[in-house]
């Protein structure tokens, strides 16, 4: 007979809950830089709504958490994993927020043509998908080598993040009417550096996780 | 822990139930629902009245002298206080395991065929089928298959459990009552015993008494909490221990007292 076969079916369900949220923050931050990109004002809107579901599904997880915390006496590994998940799903919430971000920002350039390609944007973009994919694997397989390779791309973003906002700020100087688009733009590639952040900070829960020692990635 | 089995289907409805040992009240006003198919802890410090409560749902209880009852205990819409209960027939259908193994210095075959037999089951097949199901259903049929002559004093502390609750099975009962069935186990047989617990409840209505608030937090999908014979609380085992209403109650579980 398995012993304790319901916890560990329990444990299960937490994990998938959070892949859950994990997929529902990639999607959302996939539909906000395509409504960036072809200014579609109700795709934005639609991230917008639909976030909600990201507020629930973080609840939801809390709860259970919680839940397994107060009756099933989880120790080591299993009490690790309880609360690292705990962390990683405040972690993926606050990435769907930047997608709301994202969104908000959208609908204020409105449909003033784009006073350059955002290729930049959409490379950070593609980056952080791979982390976040890539982070959400990590937990899912207690891979720390996947972790590690996350922690890595987080410097690409970084390098990203600093030549585009030198060239949007050059661009602010030969276009100063421009402002208001450049601003929000340069706020567009904050949020994705920040989100990037997270993800890093979720490769470092699986450290934990795995390891039992904490391991600042970040740095 | 409770799956959400959502039962409205009471096996016992007590209400009101006053309880005296001699001239001292153990039990007093005791309203307490039972539903069918799920697992109800009942937890509280020595003295609580909690096996006193346990022990009056198959009047047990009457085996000790000068108790004396008011209220009611409905077993299946019938009042055990009030009618001419049948005790043997009572005792078939709820079924009681105890806190430590107890079987009978028997072979294990015998321990689980007891019950049939002095119900009427006479023929080897009948039985043969009861005792391999009854033990398959506590997951201890591979274990001894290859010796059910043999006695059952012989099995490990945690073997003789599940053959006792095999043997409480084996006549077919609807509730099973369960007094500390894992204080005298090791880590892991209270573990397999809890596990078993979750998996019997498809089946049957428990009810375990039970020290260990953890092992209540574990296994059941409701929880009492009982103090100097008072109910104080009867929640989802969820609510009990992440959010009890009685403060009491909140004090017994964190451990402030008791």
């Amino acid at each position: 007979m398995p012993v304790r076969e319901r916890f560990q079916n329990e444990l299960n369900d937490l994990q998938n809950k959070l892949l859950k949220l994990g997929n529902f923050s990639l999607d959302a931050l996939e539909k906000s830089i395509e409504a960036l990109e072809t200014k579609n004002i109700d795709l934005a809107l639609k991230v917008m709504e639909d976030d909600n579901e990201a507020d629930l599904l973080e609840e939801e997880i809390n709860d259970l958490a919680i839940l397994l915390i107060a009756t099933q006496q989880p120790v080591a590994i299993d009490l690790r994993r309880i609360i690292v998940a705990i962390k990683i799903a405040s972690d993926i919430e606050r990435i769907a927020d930047f997608a709301v971000n994202i969104a908000k920002s959208t609908i204020r350039i409105g449909n003033e043509p784009l006073i350059k390609p955002i290729e930049h944007i959409k490379k950070m973009y593609e980056i952080n998908r791979i982390m976040l994919n890539q982070a959400l694997e990590a937990f899912n397989e207690d891979d720390i080598a996947k972790a590690k390779e996350v922690a890595e791309m987080d410097d690409q973003v970084d390098d990203l993040y600093g030549q585009t906002i030198k060239e949007l700020l050059q661009k602010n100087q030969e276009n100063p009417e421009r402002i208001s688009q450049i601003t929000q733009l340069s706020f567009i590639c904050r949020y994705l550096e920040r989100a990037a952040d997270h993800t890093t900070n979720i490769a470092e829960h699986v450290f934990y996780l795995v390891k039992g020692k904490r391991f600042n990635l970040n740095s | 822990m409770g799956t959400a089995s959502i039962s409205t289907e009471k096996v016992f409805d007590v209400n009101d139930l006053n309880l005296w040992y001699g001239d001292h009240l153990a039990l007093k006003s005791i309203n307490f629902p039972i539903y069918t198919n799920e697992v109800t802890a009942i937890i509280g410090p020595s003295g609580c009245g909690k096996s006193t409560f346990i022990k009056t749902l198959n009047l047990m209880i009457n085996m000790i002298p000068n108790v004396k009852m008011s209220g009611e205990i409905n077993y299946k819409g019938q009042n055990l206080l009030n009618e001419k209960t049948d005790l043997v027939e009572l005792r078939k259908n709820v079924g009681m395991v105890f806190q430590k193994g107890n079987p009978f210095p028997q072979s294990i075959f015998d321990n689980i065929a007891y019950g049939p037999r002095i119900h009427g089951t006479k023929r080897k097949k009948d039985l043969d089928e009861i005792v391999e199901k009854s033990l398959i259903d506590v997951a201890l049929w591979d274990e001894v298959k290859d010796r059910l002559n043999a006695p059952a004093l012989g099995l490990s502390g945690g073997q003789q459990q599940r053959l006792c609750i095999a043997r409480a099975m084996a006549t077919k009962p609807d509730v099973l009552l369960m007094d500390e069935p894992t204080s005298a186990l090791d880590p892991i047989s209270t573990l397999k015993i809890e596990e078993l617990i979750l998996e019997l409840k498809e089946k049957y209505t428990i009810v375990i008494v039970t020290h260990n608030m953890q092992q209540a937090a574990r296994v059941s999908d409701k929880t009492a909490f009982f103090l100097m014979g008072e109910l104080i609380e009867l929640n989802s085992t969820a609510k009990i221990f992440s959010r009890p209403k009685d403060q009491r109650t909140e004090d017994y579980i964190t451990g402030r007292f008791g």
